[in-house]
């Protein structure tokens, strides 16, 4: 097996007497699709946030292409090779889904000390997030101010973003919710498209877009692993269906 | 269809340039104008009135920077204001009892001196001040900024050699070139002309790569965050960029009143610089010369009426605040929309 992209280790992670990471490790190797899934309440937003470094944990370590990123912030994980996509939506409302894609492209380039030139008028930004949005499906949405736009579109700008920021990994958290089914279906060949070219962790409660995408699979309960594997052996091991469906949680 | 799309959406921009350049070029025709129409009509004071509000029209787009744009309440924007026109006050005061400042920084009356100056001071106060401030967000910013503004008008208060309380006489206007600046209508078209250019220059910082990120700021920090931007950096440069113009403003001030005091520094002057942000339409580009213009031009219509003007100032604030979310250039931005529409 590679050396794993990612490695988590022992991430805890405790609001008061909940423990949302409860000494979780986990291995994401490069080139993979590796799905985490769970119960409502396992802890699979909360790993996506310590992973960004938008939570800290309280203990663990996460080493990221070999180097230790748990000291630093968001914005330096990204810049190290990191994205990720919100549940709920974290969008420019004011701005248009091109303003939005041409900030990210914008920040992958460098600072963002530049005061004379048009940003928007530029073809280095323009046509790079012209071509991100095409990939998500929004060619003909470009000019549309993201309040305007839909639930589903939303959510694949959210997607056009990570992919301009040329991440090496990406994390999304639930693309798939609150899309239509046409919607997911184009996502998921997008995702598979992206499929070796980036790793990914995804977090996802559609059962169909987990098993067409992902290489291998991790089940969280109360914020442990309490399995890993592809999506036949994940499918046939009793401790994800005692996670899922035993002691008496509904 | 790509192309289609883009194509579509900068020919809507197209028209609104279109409507923008006219509203500009008639604008600058206005105040080309006006000296000699306020002559011929037999009220020269019109001249002061407007020298005023193009200067409070420079502090106040210079707040609406970081207000507006930035999303970044500052309620000690009269600070960096007070600090510019002392600058001047400073300066020139040394300059008259040939005395250096600090031993050995002699004074100066010349304009192309003092305006620098001004603006570095004010520049390098907002690097402090705002360096410390936008380590807090949200209520505590407004009120450390307040904080922090009045500590520096308690400073320029105690200044017993500067005039403390009674501040600093500027008897002549700043030397500009061989300009009789004493003449208001000159003094009136100096302002204008650096208004003219500090204006040019907002417009293509808000538009450039640096303004899309100011933007991106005030809608969605974690937005921006998580595209690899460390917000902190651009919020304190745009802090110092808009103390900068606060300065430059002042320095204006001072050479327009002829006299400096801690009233300049007043929080009720920060007050004011909101108000006029908010009243013309913060985020907008000619927002805060309207608002400018409106504070200045009602103070002026009420205090003809009653020493007590505020009274009729407050109400007529409340109903523009209701009934224009986004401002008063927001109401010609509906009609222009409407008739398209």
């Amino acid at each position: 097996m590679p050396e794993p992209l990612l490695r988590i280790h022992n991430l805890t992670k405790r609001f008061g007497s909940l423990a949302a990471s409860d000494g979780l490790s986990l291995d994401v190797v490069a080139g993979e699709v590796h799905a985490v899934i769970g119960p409502n309440g396992a802890g699979k937003t909360t790993l996506i946030s310590q992973l960004f470094g938008e939570l800290a944990p309280d203990a663990g370590t996460i080493l990221f292409a070999g180097k230790d990123i748990g000291a630093l912030t968001t914005a330096e994980r990204v810049r190290a090779g990191l994205a990720r996509s919100f549940q709920i939506t974290e969008l420019l409302p004011e701005y248009t889904a091109l303003d939005n894609v041409t900030l990210a492209v914008q920040a992958r380039l460098g600072h963002s000390f530049h005061f004379w030139r048009n940003a928007r008028g530029e073809p280095a930004l323009r046509d790079e997030a012209l071509h991100a949005l095409s990939r998500v499906g929004l060619d003909g949405r470009a000019a549309v101010v993201v309040s305007e736009m839909s639930h589903g579109e939303q959510k694949q700008l959210e997607l056009a973003i990570a992919l301009a920021t040329r991440p090496q990994l990406l994390l999304l958290d639930e693309p798939m919710a609150g899309l239509g089914t046409t919607e997911c279906a184009s996502t998921i060949a997008l995702l598979r498209g992206l499929k070796g070219a980036i790793t990914i962790l995804l977090v996802e409660h559609d059962m169909d877009a987990v098993f067409a995408l992902a290489d291998r699979i991790s089940v969280l309960a109360n914020g442990r692993r309490v399995a890993t594997g592809t999506a036949e052996a994940i499918r046939n091991d009793e401790a994800v269906r005692l996670a899922y469906f035993g002691e008496g949680d509904a | 269809m790509l192309r289609a799309d883009v194509a579509g959406a900068t020919g809507l921009s197209r028209r609104h340039m279109l409507w923008r350049g006219a509203g500009v070029a008639a604008l600058a025709l206005f105040a080309l104008l006006l000296p000699w129409a306020a002559t011929k009509a037999g009220n020269p004071d019109l001249i002061s009135l407007a020298t005023r509000i193009v200067i409070y029209a420079i502090a106040a787009a210079s707040l609406n920077l970081i207000l507006g744009y930035g999303g970044l309440v500052s309620f000690g924007h009269a600070a960096y204001f007070g600090v510019g026109a002392y600058a001047v006050g400073i300066l020139y005061f040394h300059f008259s009892n040939a005395e250096p400042f600090l031993g050995f920084v002699p004074g100066t009356n010349q304009l192309l001196i003092t305006i620098p100056v001004a603006v570095v001071t004010s520049a390098t106060f907002a690097l402090v001040l705002g360096g410390l401030s936008l380590r807090t967000a949200g209520l505590q910013f407004i009120m450390i900024t307040l904080a922090f503004a009045q500590m520096v008008f308690f400073l320029f208060v105690s200044l017993k050699y500067y005039g403390g309380d009674d501040g600093l006489i500027v008897r002549h206007r700043n030397v500009l070139f061989n300009l009789d600046m004493t003449n208001d209508t000159t003094f009136y078209f100096v302002c204008l002309a650096v208004a003219a250019i500090y204006f040019f220059v907002f417009w293509r910082l808000a538009q450039s790569r640096f303004g899309l990120v100011l933007g991106g700021i005030r809608q969605n920090e974690r937005r921006l965050a998580a595209i690899g931007i460390a917000t902190y950096r651009y919020k304190l440069v745009a802090f110092v960029i808009a103390g900068a113009g606060a300065g430059l403003a002042g320095a204006l001030m001072a050479n327009f009143a002829k006299f400096v005091s801690p009233d300049l520094l007043h929080w009720s002057q920060s007050g004011d610089l909101m108000i006029m942000v908010i009243l013309g339409g913060a985020a907008t580009l000619f927002g805060p010369l309207i608002g400018a213009t409106m504070l200045i031009g009602l103070e002026t219509v009420f205090t003809g009426w009653t020493e007590h003007w505020q009274a009729f100032l407050g109400p007529f604030l409340i109903l523009i605040a209701l009934f224009t979310r986004g401002g008063v250039l927001s109401l010609f931005k509906m009609s222009a929309s409407g008739s398209h529409a």
